[in-house]
């Protein structure tokens, strides 16, 4: 069987940009076909912004790399009109069991909380997520959305000027030059961009290595998820059981610093400690296995002129609490919309800066959490250690410390409190809504909240009537009106509290702007305005 | 509400103290730094107040 991540999806095709007399100029380039960059492509070609993604392979990424997907990201994938192939795919787990030493101390059955569209997370193998987004692409290509996917085509040079960025690409044939007014560095982890703009990467640095095996059951396993906190086959360090669709299983075993990552590799090592971990008994054929080593660190900052980091290119996290890709869709969530104005010319330059404020304070709060979680994985001192253990003994008993128990946290979406786009606040309204914060979902009769706002600037009237269209400066406003017969439940809970009703004026990705027990419209004017960066 | 925390407020101190010691008689090094590692995680969700578990936390560092 041909595996997904052998056959070229975007094969290398000789493009007549490759024979002009002069660099062609492109609107926006985004270096990298990974999950960032092609999420990107997709929301930018949605806008009907022309995008080229350039990338040097031409397949989806090897083996299954990140897993899971949590609520935000299935929620960007709707707006970017591939959440339902995602979803259908992914796998849903409920029941978790947590291990230490060589005994069970507790399980968990995860209640989620209900009235969302879409589950906590899914599990899914990255492959599948970028064959999506690709698919996708196809769809918006054919719709006649100026998109473009050039494999084969690796970034080797750039050189910066004020208002476009030289590119050189080499490619089978030979290398060729290309302009972009904007340039967005989805390149991953070892960011080559990054390199050749000599920029730093920095922040608090620790580095941890893991055996990250796909395996394969050949008989029924149970859709669970196994952690081990030092367990007998990796003394000293973790490993996770997650199930991913297509009867695979992903494990991942800590291995700490210093390491010789051939011989860890090696089936002859890897196959006994499965067995350990599986039971002798289990069979199974091991798919796919590979060393991930991280950094934990994120650039300085985000945007250098036109060029703009996005993905693992600008940070970099733990894989406890499935940071990675999760933050990096955020950061093509943040930016499209961004982007879009100022091509537009609807929206001032600075407005980009927004950007760097809301997703390095992202950046931070996923370092700090994936930090706190590594800490609690592997003490760092004798006395942690002795805390650690502690709360673990005592999780078998006491349902109190099983809150403690931190086997990294579940990705959610950053509020971007403070933000210079945030306008009026309302603060008898719920905390969960104040502006920065995403929209969190809410059902309405057969259809869902965040559906009906899409991905345009909406004024949402809740209990309330608002106008159908609000056009101002060159911008249209979409008017959502929920009459208050309307309201579910968890609408009133999330966007009411004791109010009757209330306004949000709500951004194209989805995050509250500001929000008003009643409004003028001059307050409207002056929100909307904050909310551009004007 | 900053917490009192000079005032003697245990009843029966000597009786207090020798549950202490008697809970660690018999015990390693190693298993009454465990046990006292349980015993503040069991206490500090007996308070369940943040403020005044850091109130506690400056008041021992000061000693
Ligand atoms: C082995 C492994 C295991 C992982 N496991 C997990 C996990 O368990 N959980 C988790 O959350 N995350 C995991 N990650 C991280 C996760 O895969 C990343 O967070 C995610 O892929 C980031 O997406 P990205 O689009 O920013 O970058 P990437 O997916 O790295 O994509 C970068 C793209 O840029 C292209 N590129 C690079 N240089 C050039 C160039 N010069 N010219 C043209 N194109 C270029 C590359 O070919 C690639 O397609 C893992 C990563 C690896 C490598």
């Amino acid at each position: 069987m041909t595996k997904l991540f052998e056959v070229p999806l975007y094969p290398y095709r000789h493009s007549p940009d490759q024979d002009a007399p002069a660099p062609v100029r492109h609107p926006v380039v985004i270096i990298g076909a990974g999950p960032v960059g092609l999420a990107m492509a997709i929301d930018l070609a949605q806008a009907d912004v022309p995008v080229l993604v350039l990338d040097d392979n031409d397949k989806v990424s090897v083996g299954s790399r990140a897993i899971c997907f949590a609520k935000r990201s299935l929620e960007i994938f709707d707006r970017l009109g591939c959440g339902d192939q995602m979803v259908e795919k992914g796998v849903v787990w409920n029941l978790g069991k947590v291990y230490f030493g060589d005994r069970q101390v507790y399980n968990f059955d995860l209640l989620p909380e209900a009235g969302h569209k879409r589950p906590a997370f899914i599990n899914l193998q990255q492959y599948y997520c970028e064959l999506y987004l690709v698919e996708r692409i196809r769809a918006l290509q054919a719709e006649g959305k100026p998109v473009e996917i050039r494999g084969g085509n690796r970034v080797e040079n750039l050189h910066q000027y004020d208002d476009h960025t030289l590119v050189t690409i080499e490619t089978a044939e030979g290398a060729y030059n290309l302009e972009a007014d904007w340039l967005i560095a989805c390149d991953g982890a070892n960011s080559p961009a990054r390199r050749m703009l000599d920029l730093d990467f920095v922040g608090r640095v620790f580095e941890d290595n893991f055996l990250i095996a796909d395996v394969v059951m050949k008989a029924d396993f149970p859709t669970e998820r196994w952690f081990w906190f030092d367990p007998p086959f990796n003394k000293d360090q973790s490993a996770l059981l997650h199930k991913q669709p297509d009867g695979v299983w992903r494990i991942d075993l800590q291995l700490g610093w210093d390491i010789d990552k051939e011989k860890e590799k090696k089936p002859e090592n890897v196959i006994p400690r499965l067995k350990q971990m599986l039971g002798e008994e289990v069979e199974f054929d091991l798919e796919w296995v590979s060393i991930y080593t991280f950094q934990c660190r994120r650039m300085e900052q985000f945007r250098h002129g036109r060029v703009v980091f996005a993905g693992d290119s600008a940070h970099q996290v733990s894989p406890f609490g499935a940071r990675g890709a999760n933050s990096g869709f955020q950061d093509a969530d943040n930016l499209g919309w961004k982007l879009k104005l100022v091509l537009d010319g609807k929206a001032p330059e600075t407005l980009l800066d927004s950007y760097t404020f809301e997703r390095e304070h992202g950046a931070d709060e996923n370092i700090l959490q994936s930090s706190r979680s590594t800490d609690f994985i592997t003490p760092k001192s004798e006395m942690s250690r002795i805390f650690r253990d502690a709360v673990l003994d005592l999780s078998e008993h006491y349902e109190f410390a099983r809150p403690l128990v931190n086997s990294g946290r579940l990705s959610v979406p950053c509020v971007y409190d403070g933000s210079p786009l945030n306008g009026p606040d309302a603060e008898t309204l719920p905390n969960r809504t104040r502006p920065g914060s995403p929209a969190v979902d809410a059902p309405m009769g057969d259809d869902w909240l965040l559906q009906r706002l899409g991905g345009s600037f909406t004024l949402l009237g809740i209990g309330a009537n608002v106008p159908e269209e609000i056009e101002m400066g060159g911008i249209v406003v979409k008017g959502v009106s929920i009459p208050g017969d309307a309201v579910s439940m968890e609408l009133k809970e999330r966007y009411l509290g004791t109010s009757g009703k209330a306004f949000y004026l709500i951004r194209p990705d989805q995050h509250i702007a500001a929000r008003w027990l009643d409004y003028a419209e001059e307050e409207l004017v002056a929100a909307l305005k904050t909310a551009m960066g004007w | 509400m900053t917490p009192d925390l000079t005032a003697p407020k245990l009843e029966t101190p000597d009786a207090f103290y020798a549950d202490l010691l008697a809970a660690h008689e018999g015990l390693t090094k190693a298993e009454s730094d465990a046990c006292n590692a349980r015993l503040i995680l069991l206490m500090a969700n007996h308070i369940a107040d943040n403020e005044v578990l850091r109130e506690l936390l400056d008041a021992a560092k000061r000693r």
